[in-house]
């Protein structure tokens, strides 16, 4: 056990976390105004592509993130579109987007670089760079700065949101039309519009995860490279009771299990010699989401009018 | 089905495909190149037909899976999972009844496939009925459980000793069942076109029996109209939504049998290329009709099948073209109230006024629940 749980472990986690929430808290934004977000996977992958692609050829890492948010921004708007405006099914909408992306970047990298599955690597010195890359640090310390400096603007949203959700006039009208939109309506708040702003910004959030993923942990994009983290993140924000520090801490426990697998390949023996089938601890934070939101570990009260299109005149 | 039914699906269906085009022009290639080569190849006698037919044969059934569910009220976007899961189930009852007969070993391996598929999905309905959690999000986790579920078992206990591929061992011989092209001339038995195909057809039919013919159907219709109508009626409305959940699951299950006892006769670790999603489109597209799935199925086989050319024969047009198809689909048909709006917004003029349009809406709404 001692070779797991090693101080390296702890940044795994953090850097398997630091997409979940990204994605998660941007999911928070559009289902705080009460519309489903299932497209979080296919923002990120959007995000993802957009920043492989455009860091290639700008050559800085920050204008690929700039990029894979405006991207996610652009994408969520369509959601939104199809949703808000043409009242659609929510859940099928997003599906659909995230179907689209897992064409759509093969298609556009066919096109742009000759190859349908992934981009051109980008060298390392255009990656998103470490703290320790940024700031002077005595060498000694290096340890506690070798993480993203995406990972520690993670924090930042975070506290960010929980600030404007909880602590401005902003944050009580996003929360009011996910609640009731009705009210709000009444109370002279623009429902429509807060829904937009709400989605839009799940895609900028979303975008950005989706960049930390291919400029971030990894050096290209390759096809479908979230791999279900658009789920994962979904879940974290259900468990975390759509609060964000809560889904917050959702992320860094899915991001340990993540890590813990990883670190257990090939290390842990059980008792008849065998590896410790990966498998189930794959499978822990999707059974923990099924257990919380059936009400065994508090009960988990979605925003009352989540996945209702508001219609004046209905 | 009304012929107007139509008119919506068909217009999402021309406007995906305009859409598909812009994006082509916008990459550099030829739209009508590529559409070309899509539809040329998908229909050629006898290899395009054929694989069209075979991969439409998974969609149809979980298309009909979806409609089901959908037309009990019941959004099922787990059954990805639920074919995996019955796919192991079949492949399973196959290995290890190997030695019996095939008129035993076939309706056995079926049967594994349907009740593990209703098993497996009957899990997100007892948990929404209760304890009235959502079945989309329990479906959406249970599908990356079933993933892991049948990868342990595949790569642990049922996988052929060096074996470097995540399949299992083969299944017995008497478990398989016949390709059409025994039966077809001119079809060569190489095109994995199944028996499975005639299942499909059958199930649709059933499915059509099931929902307008007999008093089950009834319920499921009532209970995903209005569910607190179809509770005073006397349906339990609990028990329902696990029946329903089942029936989805069952239909979903299906997929195994084309999969294992028709084409590669052994469990596959990831076969499913999104049939459990593509089963959403499927479903909407063809409007929650079994007639509706069989049509949008095939439109979903070719792009599927005439992807595979245009990969090949086009200079800058990956294959990818043809998800982007699917998504667009599925957007269009979800938006489906781009189309209507124009006729709404004169409606509500005639009526004079929102609150007149509302009223009017909900005496349809009545006169629907009555009619049922």
């Amino acid at each position: 056990m001692r070779d797991i749980f090693t101080i390296s472990l702890v940044f795994s986690t953090i850097r398997l976390a630091t997409p979940l929430v990204w994605a998660a808290i941007g999911g928070l934004y559009s289902e705080r105004a009460g519309v489903v977000n299932i497209a979080l996977e296919g923002l990120m992958l959007a995000g993802a592509f957009t920043a492989a692609a455009v860091t290639f050829y700008a050559h800085s890492p920050w204008v690929g993130v700039t990029a894979a948010s405006m991207a996610g921004a652009l994408v969520a708007l369509l959601l939104a579109v199809v949703c808000i405006r043409f009242k659609a099914n929510e859940v099928v909408a997003g599906t659909g987007i995230n179907i689209l992306f897992l064409g759509l970047p093969g298609v556009l990298s066919a096109a742009l670089f000759l190859s349908s599955g992934s981009t051109p690597q980008i060298p390392e010195a255009e990656l998103l760079p470490t703290l320790a890359q940024l700031l002077p640090v005595v060498p000694q310390w290096r340890i506690f700065t070798n993480v993203s400096a995406v990972s520690m603007l993670a924090l930042v949203v975070v506290g960010c949101t929980w600030y404007v959700l909880y602590r401005t006039p902003f944050g009580l009208r996003l929360r009011s039309v996910g609640e009731n939109p009705e009210a709000a309506d009444a109370a002279g708040i623009r429902v429509l519009r807060m829904r937009y702003l709400g989605v839009v910004f799940s895609g900028v959030l979303a975008g950005v995860g989706g960049a930390y993923l291919s400029i971030g942990q990894s050096s290209l994009f390759t096809r479908n490279m979230t791999a279900g983290r658009g789920f994962i993140a979904l879940a974290a924000l259900i468990f975390g009771k759509w609060r964000p520090v809560q889904t917050m801490l959702a992320c860094l426990l899915f991001g340990f299990a993540d890590a813990v697998t990883i670190q257990m390949q090939g290390v842990v023996k059980m008792p008849s010699g065998e590896d410790v089938p990966v498998q189930f601890i794959q499978m822990i934070p999707y059974l923990v989401t099924i257990i919380v939101l059936a009400g065994f570990i508090g009960h988990s009260r979605a925003p009352g009018a989540l996945g209702v299109p508001y219609d004046k005149e209905a | 089905m009304k012929l107007r039914e139509l008119l919506f699906p068909l217009m999402a269906v021309v406007c995906a495909f305009a859409v598909g085009a812009i994006v082509v022009l916008i990459i550099g290639d030829s739209p009508l190149q590529v559409y070309g080569l899509l539809l040329g190849s998908a229909l050629s006698w006898p290899d395009g037909i054929g694989y069209t037919l075979f991969f439409a044969t998974p969609l149809i059934f979980t298309g009909l899976a979806v409609a089901v569910a959908l037309r009990g009220g019941l959004l099922n976007i787990g059954a990805e999972g639920q074919l995996y899961v019955a796919a192991f189930a079949t492949a399973w009852v196959g290995i290890t009844f190997a030695g019996l007969p095939s008129f035993l070993l076939v309706p056995l391996c079926c049967l594994a496939a349907v009740v593990a598929g209703a098993a497996w999905a009957a899990i997100p309905g007892v948990l929404k009925a209760r304890f009235g959690s959502h079945e989309v999000i329990n479906t959406i986790m249970l599908n990356f459980v079933a993933i892991a579920l049948v990868g342990y078992l595949t790569q642990y206990d049922y996988r052929v000793a060096g074996d470097p591929i995540m399949e299992t061992a083969t299944i017995g011989e008497t478990a398989h069942i016949a390709r059409l092209g025994r039966f077809i001339p001119g079809l060569p038995e190489r095109i994995p076109l199944n028996v499975a195909f005639l299942l499909a057809l059958v199930a649709s039919w059933a499915v059509y029996v099931l929902l307008w013919k007999t008093k089950w159907g009834y319920e499921i219709r009532a209970t995903g109209q209005n569910p607190a109508a179809a509770e005073y009626g006397g349906i339990s409305v609990r028990r329902q939504i696990v029946v329903t959940m089942a029936i989805s699951g069952a239909l979903a299950g299906m997929v195994g049998i084309n999969e294992v006892l028709g084409y590669r006769y052994r469990y596959y670790d990831g076969f499913s290329d999104n049939y459990g999603f593509t089963g959403i489109a499927v479903a909407l597209l063809g409007r929650n009709h079994p007639a509706g799935v069989l049509l949008a199925a095939l439109l979903f086989a070719v792009l599927q099948r005439g992807g595979v050319p245009v990969d090949a024969f086009t200079q800058l047009v990956s294959k990818d073209i043809v998800q982007i198809l699917q998504a667009l689909v599925i957007l269009f048909v979800a938006a489906e109230a781009m189309f209507r709006w124009k006729w709404a917004g004169s409606r509500r003029q005639v009526a004079g006024g929102g609150s007149n349009a509302a009223v009017s809406n909900a005496q349809a709404g009545t006169a629907t629940v009555g009619k049922i």
